[in-house]
């Protein structure tokens, strides 16, 4: 059974490595800081005992006064997990750093983000629209799309 | 005087046969070898995940068959397993084992696909694949009593099956079941040390462990590469933990050991069949639902092993009747995600078996 980390414990230990990153955490997800966003994820990559190797998915979600990114990650080795998620408040403009040097999984979902929720990723190698053609209008899966 | 010579861009697709569905590989050839790929998609974009936006929960259930057409019956089950536990819907027993039954005839069909098809790329032209069809036809045949469809099936309901099996399934489903390993064995005699088949598929694509791990690759392309991770065990759902059935995995990760390790979960899946259908029970298939749910605020993440990896349905309640977002995580998609390194600097007929060996249904990629 993949058991799911507790987010507290996890929580404590990157307010003390990072203070001020954690915005919120509540039982089954934590809620961080987009700038300290790639500092994070390299470390739950990276520390031994936590070893997220494996990004499950990437998505976003549209809550109108701001967009809400959402990392699944999971140690298979260890197999436990972890939900991490930023948000951006910004509707014209939306960025976000880029974990495609960390997960190359990262890849081909952030072009969909960015294809269909309009999310900018900062250092992507090949940010283009995936499913939809370039000079298509709008992004559909955001709330006021239609 | 020396020869001028220039790269050639070449498109695979969108409509070409090993595409296997509309999806584009455009390569830069040098000669015959692949310097470079970009893979163009989106061709068969129906934006289903907004239209899940504006349908009710329940309303949804048929367009999950229209995402991986090839394995209607997993897509059913992951997306009734995540409301399920969006609304805390209990499953009686029997629609459990159903739901079991179904879904590993449904990985032998999808695989039966996936290996008759590889081999057609391999260049042994329609043979296998007619073998391989020809049992898949029988799986069919079964789905077609239990559903009255033979491709988009809509049979999974939120906690349960829409109906109970008729009383000729469980015949007709011991019968394939006796049968099928003797096919296997077959196609084996046939195929497995065959010298082209060895000469073409070994060595070829090779995705090592580190980058599946790192690409997010999932099923047999993950197993391929040597990583002993199916969800079925690493985290079960539904009644898996109840069967007894091994992980086949490969060394190297190239298009033979993909090839392998699909023909050996055919004959683990054939087996948790047999466990199954000795031990289901009589009673319901499905619990009472009302027809327009309304979960509780929240939001949940459920994903099984599918035929092509884990296949993850991600639901956002406000608590209305229609989900606020729903994402689908699609395998294929992922698995396709290291292509290009794994074709370039090997010549354009190894970059379609390459590509065939990863198993992709566009329907589901696109979605």
């Amino acid at each position: 059974m993949t058991i799911a980390l507790s987010v507290q414990k996890i929580a404590r230990q990157l307010e003390e490595k990072f203070p001020g990153s954690i915005v919120e955490s509540n039982q089954d997800s934590l809620v961080i800081n987009s700038d300290s966003l790639p500092a994070i994820a390299a470390f739950l990559k990276d520390t031994p005992g936590l070893d997220f190797d494996y990004l499950n998915h990437i998505t976003a979600v549209d809550y109108y006064d701001h967009f809400e990114v959402i990392y699944q990650l999971t140690s298979l080795e260890r197999n436990h997990s972890l939900v991490l998620k930023t948000r951006c408040y910004s509707r014209d403009n939306p960025v976000l750093p880029s974990l495609v040097s960390l997960w190359r999984g990262a890849d081909l979902q952030e072009r969909e983000i960015y294809d269909l929720m309009g999310i900018r990723f900062e250092g992507h190698p090949n940010l283009k629209r995936i499913v939809l053609w370039e000079g298509f209008p709008g992004h559909p899966l955001r709330k006021d799309y239609l | 005087m020396a020869l001028k010579t220039e790269p050639f861009a070449l498109n695979i697709g969108p409509a070409h046969p090993s595409t296997h569905g509309v999806f584009r590989m455009r390569s830069t050839l040098d000669g015959e070898v692949i310097v470079d790929m970009e893979l163009i998609f989106g061709y068969l974009h129906r934006g289903i995940e907004k239209l899940a936006e504006e349908r009710t929960y329940t309303g949804f259930i048929p367009l999950t068959d229209r995402l991986d057409y090839l394995a209607s019956m997993s897509n059913n089950l992951a997306y009734c397993l995540a409301m399920e536990k969006l609304a805390g819907i209990e499953v009686p027993e029997r629609a459990e084992y159903l739901r079991v039954i179904l879904a590993e005839l449904q990985r032998i069909a999808s695989h039966l696909i996936a290996v008759g098809a590889f081999l057609n790329d391999c260049g042994a032209f329609m043979t296998p694949i007619l073998y391989m069809l020809r049992e898949r036809e029988k799986i069919l045949d079964l789905f077609d009593m239990v559903s009255g469809q033979r491709l988009t099936y809509n049979y999974m309901r939120f906690g349960g099956v829409s109906q109970d099996i008729p009383e000729e399934f469980l015949p007709a489903l011991s019968k394939f079941v006796k049968q099928m390993p003797r096919f296997i064995d077959e196609y084996d005699r046939l195929l497995k040390e065959n010298e082209i088949l060895l000469a073409r598929a070994k060595g070829v694509g090779i995705l090592p462990r580190e980058m599946a791990i790192n690409i997010s690759a999932s099923g047999p392309v993950l197993r391929a590469s040597g990583v002993k991770w199916d969800i079925r065990k690493a985290d079960p759902y539904s009644i898996y933990d109840r069967f007894e059935f091994d992980i086949p995995t490969g060394t190297v990760g190239d298009c033979y050991d993909r090839y392998r390790v699909r023909v050996e979960e055919m004959r683990q899946s054939v087996r948790i069949i047999e466990q199954a259908m000795k031990q289901i029970p009589p009673g319901p298939v499905r619990s009472k639902v009302p027809h327009l749910i309304h979960p509780p605020v929240g939001e949940t993440y459920a994903r099984i092993e599918s035929p092509r990896g884990e296949l993850g349905f991600y639901l956002v309640s406000d608590n209305s009747i229609a989900p606020y977002r729903c994402h689908i995580r699609s395998p294929a998609l992922l698995n396709l995600t290291a292509l290009r390194d794994m074709v370039i600097g090997w010549k354009v007929a190894d970059a379609i078996i390459t590509f065939g060996s990863i198993d992709i249904v566009m329907g589901e990629i696109d979605r």
